[in-house]
């Protein structure tokens, strides 16, 4: 039996490293695209607000892992030889910004109307209105779910293991394989997760207590 | 060219046969109304009757099925250059306040002048804190909404409408939310705003404000207008029965 070493630590700090990449990725890109899926759930535009349910229904109603999948060896299907990098990069992306687009619609909605009103009355365009007076509002509202959201996305990343990608999860698995000693890496890999995961929760709950607080 | 009713040309606003529905519901019916420069209507009616739908069509809050509604020469329609005009001059409060929750009063006044009318920074911190001294509340400027009384609230919502320098103001009950002890400071700058001249339409049943303040009175029941008299005839002669039972019940809860 080998001993869990620098070494070895240090390969899973490795993965540790990529984790946080893909999840950084996945919350950048999904973040950007998913502004404009809720931008289109919200529109009075018939055609911009189907497309968009029909995004949020396949990507929310299908496994990440699926979309993985599909998108990993899609791109290979089409010729393209790209980087599993950008691939992951691209699943990732889609999968959030369906969630955050669904989150961030339902921000936008519960910004009072009347704001809305007021920034018509005023001549403000669309985009002053949404980038001015509601986005902000409803970005506020939507913040721990959007966290929740990030917490989520940080644990999905172990997924894209399946792709060949060595992230924490995959790291641990090969040490563990190396070392035999699969509890305790896996304890180790655990601990790493937790220490990611738990502060953004805390974060999140303690936001929403703050905006519980506000709204009363 | 429609042909041009004389005399309608110099009113500010003009709405001419102007229907609506929602659905079904026919919520105004033959709508017409010509308001000129400076004059001051007091809107009144029961509840239901339209009297919110009608001043929401002039700035486009609510579109019409039929008639059209003029506004400093322009004619209102679906394209966006025509509303975006017509709301530069229209000023609105509403009952609700709807101030920027998220911004400072002064942020709050400063927004549209910045967007809309390409005001530098500078320029449109000095018109907000020009109007918010104008309605009283200069040293209120740099709190939240939420941190201020109702009765300051409406006054910054109306500051806000007023550092975009419109040529006419739309009040959408303004005080009814108030609590009876706001109602004065508001009712107060919207007489001193009247005084400057201002063209208002006011959607109000403080009936003291309208005695005092309002050239004309329109009274609307279920989409229509009923009656339009100066406000000592409408209160001492009403001509319709509807009016009058409206009065009785207005008269008894003050
Ligand atoms: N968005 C809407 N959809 C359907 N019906 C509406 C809508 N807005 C208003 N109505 C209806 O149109 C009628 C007129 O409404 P409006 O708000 O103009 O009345 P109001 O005279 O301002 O009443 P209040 O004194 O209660 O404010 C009401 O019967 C109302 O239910
Ligand atoms: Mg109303």
């Amino acid at each position: 039996m080998a001993s869990i070493g620098v070494n070895e630590l240090l390969f899973l700090l490795q993965g540790l490293k990529w984790t946080i990449a893909l999840a950084a990725i996945g919350f950048a890109g999904g973040g950007l695209f998913g502004l404009g899926v809720a931008l289109s759930r919200v529109s009075t535009h018939a055609v911009l607000w189907r497309a968009g349910a029909a995004y949020i229904a396949v990507f929310q109603g299908t496994p990440l892992l699926m979309q993985l999948f599909v998108v990993y060896y899609g791109i290979g299907l089409l010729g393209v030889n790209v980087d599993a990098w950008i691939a992951v990069a691209i699943a990732f992306t889609l999968h959030a910004s369906a969630f955050l687009g669904e989150i961030w619609r339902g921000g936008i909605q519960s910004v009072p109307k009347g704001q809305t009103e007021a920034g018509k009355a005023l001549g403000l365009h669309y985009v002053s209105r949404m980038k001015d007076v509601i986005l902000p509002q409803a970005l506020k509202i939507s913040l721990p779910a959007t966290i929740g959201f990030l917490v989520q996305l940080v644990k999905g990343t172990s997924l894209a293991a399946i792709v060949g990608f060595v992230e924490l999860s995959r790291a641990g698995q090969i040490v563990s394989n190396q070392t035999f000693r699969p509890l305790m890496v896996f304890a180790i890999i655990g601990a790493i997760y937790f220490a990611l995961c738990w502060p953004l929760s805390l974060w999140g709950a303690s936001m929403e207590r703050r905006l519980a607080k506000s709204a009363r | 060219m429609p042909h041009i009713e004389p005399g309608s040309e110099q009113a500010l606003i003009a709405l001419e046969g102007v229907e609506k529905w929602y659905g079904t519901f026919h919520a105004l019916k033959n709508i017409n109304l010509s308001v000129h420069k400076g004059e001051k209507i007091v809107l009144c009616g029961p509840s239901g009757s339209g009297k919110s739908t009608l001043i929401r069509c002039i700035n486009r809050l609510e579109d019409i099925q039929r008639g059209r509604i003029v506004v400093e020469g322009l004619t209102l329609d679906d394209s966006g250059k025509t509303v975006d005009a017509v709301r530069r001059e229209v000023g609105m409060v509403f009952q609700s306040f709807n101030l920027f929750p998220h911004m400072t009063i002064i942020e709050n006044c400063m927004l549209a002048p910045m967007r809309v009318r390409a005001m530098s920074k500078a320029d449109a911190r000095d018109i907000a804190t020009k109007y918010l001294g104008k309605v009283r509340i200069g040293d209120q400027a740099d709190k939240y909404p939420a941190q201020l009384s109702g009765g300051q609230q409406q006054r910054a919502a109306i500051a806000r409408a007023l550092c975009m320098e419109p040529k006419v103001m739309l009040f959408d009950e303004p005080t009814s939310a108030l609590d009876p002890e706001m109602v004065k400071e508001v009712l107060d700058t919207m007489i001193g705003l009247a005084r400057d001249g201002m063209t208002m339409i006011c959607v109000t049943h403080e009936m003291g404000f309208a005695r005092q303040v309002a050239d004309r009175v329109i009274f609307m029941a279920s989409g229509e207008v009923i009656e339009e008299a100066q406000p000592d005839e409408f209160f001492s002669t009403p001509r319709h029965d509807r009016t009058k039972a409206f009065l009785g019940e207005i008269l008894a809860h003050h």
